[in-house]
């Protein structure tokens, strides 16, 4: 029983009789809005700059991404603002055409492999123990394999596809996702409106995803947030080796690999892509956090 | 008389997000001489524990001391810097908190704990604190003073980690010490002990204290001077006698009254003698743990439960923590198959579980819990959460079910304005209303009230009493009202059910627990209760009866309350187990005494405070 003052909260008002002291309403409260943090809109607007890139970066490419032409390895000019790659190509059409693979991919994977673990963990929470502790330790036994090198397992296996990269990213994290929801929804199942909601006769599906998930939900945000930026990164290493997106198409991080010979020289075509995987994990980042702070004020 | 606390003029300010600030606590003054115990009373909201905090020159976050001045000796609180703080802190101020489970660190032995404040502030040595802990543990009633400081807190009972909380803020002999609401999670029977060594040692030792409190019957037996307080503003500022012999503030008039609920028959219910059966219990047993050898469980909750309610009655169950009262309501509810006995609702058996139960039968037994902020789903408008029943139970076209909403919101005193609300935007006892229309919108016979009114405030709970007990007249409603305070049990029951460590011990009506004979639980139940004047406490004999000589065989269903018992008799409570019987006032007992017997032991004013040998 916490009898605490809440900060923002108008002091009671002196009852007439003991009747009418709670009904009385409330003084209304604003509905209190986070204000966003500098940092949050800079994540913000990075977000939104490479989700506007995913979905139209093709049409505002100002050349064919495979195009070949020009010097090879040029620095930043007129013609080719952020330079040439090394056959030539424009470096700016190609990270334009490459962020719909990243973003894309990343953002399909991220969404099926929270999808899928939230839809589990909650089948767990609310199943009995019967469902919950083989569920578990098959996790269990798939979170103990590293997903890199299970993707490269796979890779091996099967060959690169776009298909096959999206299914490794999903595999590789469904079960982080599976662990966050299931404690998440069996703090939740204790609590007294998921009981209530049992002894009214509600079936599982209506308690999970009326009553479970709206109070997870910001916390399972965040997560996606999380696993987002982790399969970017999972997909630019993949690229990086070459076991990634395959050529013709390339993603940012097959951009990085395909230019490495001109590191030494500093050349943006090894840069910029390197300076988009970047910005687009630090936006994501500091966009999560602004979730947090949101949760934290809203305590 | 020398003035030890003076607060002058203090202001105490809560931040918002947006940077406004809201006064939560407004020129509050007040003195308070050495040896004085000075009670800060209020309801949750009243700015009592934020008072409190500001004499030991704390903020909690979001709050800021914004004006006056605070004296406490020669010390000026609030013009100290960090240093001059912790100084002040548990050296010169010293804080006695609610939850002394939360307050002890679960990994360190008490004593170590208990000493420490004396070390950092270097006023003992390790040697002097260790031999001055002990003297305190005498003087606290701790049993095994010597040995009990290399205890773990989780090795001590509720009471007496109270009472060692007490000897941590008293090892370095404070100027002042802050008791907050320091008996407030404690069972009444356990209560009445730590406020008698509290106000022995608070009276031997003249010390200066604050004590932060809802409850008037508490603070009228441990405190000279009563502070009033609502809103951050102070009411009134009296001798206790006075203030409770003629309040002048209606304020304090509307929590003396709500201290002391009208009897059943006042409120004009119908007693229903000869109604059909809502609700029939017969030989139920339920706990948790791995199934044994016989088939029951390991760890049994409630053993032998037998009751019966009848349509438009209200059956009370109380005990104190840990006797079962919630497994009962879960019981009934399907939360919890009981592994014997069985459950009937109007005549038809009810499955065990949740599972095999009929739409009608979930319609028709509702089940209200005592924590409204968690019993509501906070992501779901007040009106959605009232339309699911409504959608879930009855045939209602769209437009009937939200006229529904409107006239259950009516019904509870609430405007319907509230209905697009989120439960967090609502005070305590809205919430407790919106939970208890939800349960209405099935339209049940039967409701389960599981300690509704415990987590309120005097006033607004005792105005959920009212609501309760309207309902039942107007809507024919039985109810199984749970509750750990036999006040409000008598206030709104026809019958009530006494339940200690999951048996029943007791069965009888609101007039008949009022006279011996009573079972020896129920009369510690009903002694225990603090009364509404100064002196009480002074008068309640001691009841710790000694320990139980043998120890009792492990096996067979021996009286639960034995070891507590203060007139047991060896030899028989301790072999055999008792038989119910039913006494010359109606009530049904499980005891070995007869009722005479009984009239007798309880019919003086002093109870033997040991064990009766047969």
């Amino acid at each position: 029983m916490t009898r605490s003052v809440t900060p923002g909260r108008a002091a009671p008002v002196l009852p007439v009789d003991g009747k009418t002291l709670d009904t009385q309403l409330s003084p209304a409260r604003t509905r209190r809005r986070a204000r966003w943090s500098p940092t949050a809109i800079i994540g913000g607007l990075l977000v939104a700059f490479w989700l506007f890139i995913a979905l139209f970066g093709v049409w505002l490419a100002p050349y064919d991404p495979s195009a070949l032409g020009g010097a090879v390895l040029s620095g930043y000019s007129a013609a080719h603002p952020l330079g040439t790659d090394y056959l030539g190509r424009d470096v700016l059409s190609r990270i334009l055409d490459g962020a719909r693979f990243t973003v894309g991919l990343a953002l399909i994977a991220a969404v099926l492999a929270c999808a899928l673990g939230s839809g589990l963990g909650l089948l767990a929470a609310l199943s009995g123990r019967w469902v919950d502790e083989p569920l578990s330790r098959l996790i269990d036994a798939l979170i103990s394999m590293p997903s890199k090198i299970t993707a490269l397992v796979m890779v091996s296996a099967f060959g690169s596809s776009v298909p096959l990269l999206i299914v490794m990213a999903v595999v590789g994290y469904t079960p982080g996702c599976y662990r966050i929801a299931r404690s998440l929804a069996m703090n939740l199942t204790e609590l007294e409106y998921v009981q209530v909601a049992r002894t009214r006769g509600e079936g599982r599906l209506y308690i999970a995803v009326v009553e479970m998930l709206p109070n997870m939900r910001l916390p399972l945000l965040t997560d996606l947030g999380l696993r987002f930026v982790y399969i970017v990164l999972l997909l630019s290493g993949m690229s990086f080796l070459g076991l990634g997106v395959q050529p013709p198409n390339a993603d940012l991080g097959s951009l990085v690999r395909e230019n490495i010979g001109g590191l030494a020289d500093g050349a943006p075509a090894v840069l910029m892509p390197a300076l988009a995987i970047g910005t687009l994990t630090v936006g994501v980042n500091l966009l999560i956090d602004r979730f947090g702070a949101r949760r934290r004020g809203a305590r | 008389m020398e003035l030890l606390v003076e607060v002058k003029d203090l202001r105490v300010v809560a931040q918002s997000q947006d940077g406004s600030e809201t006064p939560i606590v407004k020129d509050v003054s007040f003195n308070l001489a050495k040896g004085e115990v000075l009670a800060l009373i209020g309801e949750s909201g009243s700015g009592k524990t934020t008072i409190a905090l500001s004499l030991l020159g704390y903020a909690r976050e979001g709050c800021r001391l914004a004006g006056g001045s605070i004296r406490v000796g020669d010390t000026q609180v609030l013009e100290l810097d960090a240093g001059g703080l912790r100084r002040l802190r548990g050296r010169t101020v010293a804080y006695i908190a609610q939850s002394a489970a939360a307050a002890f660190n679960p990994s360190r032995r008490l004593l170590e704990q208990i000493i420490e404040s004396a070390l950092i502030h270097g006023v003992l040595t390790r040697r002097e604190a260790e031999a001055r802990a002990l003297q305190l543990f005498k003087e606290l009633a701790l049993p095994d003073p010597e040995q009990i400081g290399r205890r773990y807190p989780h090795q001590v009972s509720g009471g007496q980690l109270q009472r060692l909380m007490a000897a941590m803020a008293l090892i370095t002999d404070p100027t002042l010490v802050i008791l907050d609401e320091p008996t407030t999670a404690l069972d009444v029977t356990t209560q009445i002990e730590v406020l008698r060594v509290f106000k022995q040692v608070v009276r031997e030792r003249g010390v200066t204290a604050i004590y932060v409190s809802h409850d008037l019957a508490v603070v009228a037996q441990m405190a000279d001077r009563i502070l009033v307080l609502n809103g951050g503003e102070v009411y009134e500022n009296r001798r206790t006698e006075r203030l409770l012999a003629s309040a002048r503030h209606p304020y304090t008039r509307s929590l003396l009254a709500a201290a002391q609920p009208e009897p059943l028959a006042e409120r004009g219910l119908p007693t229903v003698e000869t109604a059909a059966p809502v609700l029939e219990v017969k030989d139920l047993l339920a706990g948790y743990g791995p199934i044994g050898a016989d088939g029951l469980p390991r760890y049994r909750v409630l053993e032998g439960i037998d009751l019966r309610i009848g349509a438009g009655q209200a059956l009370g169950v109380i005990g104190e923590s840990g006797s079962g009262k919630s497994t009962l309501a879960r019981v009934i509810a399907g939360l919890l198959p009981p592994a014997q006995g069985s459950v009937r609702l109007g005549g038809e058996l009810l499955p065990p579980g949740l599972d095999g139960r009929t739409r009608e039968q979930f319609r028709r037994v509702q089940l209200v819990y005592q924590n409204a902020d968690t019993a509501l789903n906070p992501a779901h408008s007040v009106e959605r959460i009232l339309m699911r029943p409504l959608e879930t139970y009855h045939a209602f076209d769209k437009a009937t079910r939200q006229r529904k909403v409107r006239e259950l919101l009516d019904r509870v005193q609430l405007p319907a304005s509230l209905a697009s609300r989120r439960p967090g935007e609502l005070s305590g006892g809205q919430k407790q209303r919106v939970n208890l229309a939800r349960a209405l919108a099935a339209e049940p016979e039967l409701i389960l009230c599981d300690e509704v009114t415990s987590a309120l405030d005097t006033v607004v709970g005792a105005a959920i009493l009212d609501l309760l007990a309207e309902l039942r007249r107007d809507l024919g409603l039985a109810y199984l009202f749970i509750s750990h305070d036999i006040s409000t049990v008598r206030s709104l029951c026809d019958e009530v059910l006494v339940l200690y460590a999951g048996q029943p011990v007791e069965l009888g009506t609101p007039a008949t627990l009022q006279h011996p004979p009573l079972h020896p639980y129920t009369e510690l139940l009903t002694a225990s209760v603090p009364a509404l004047r100064q002196g009480w406490l002074e008068e309640q004999p001691i009841r710790t009866p000694v320990p139980l000589v043998s120890s009792p065989p492990a096996s067979g269903r021996l009286c639960s309350f034995l070891q507590r018992c203060p007139v047991r008799l060896e030899g028989r409570c301790d072999r055999t187990p008792p038989r119910p019987q039913t006494l010359a006032g109606g009530n049904r007992i499980l005891c070995h005494h007869d009722g005479e017997t009984l009239q007798r032991l309880q019919g003086g004013t002093v109870l033997h405070s040991q064990g009766v040998r047969a």
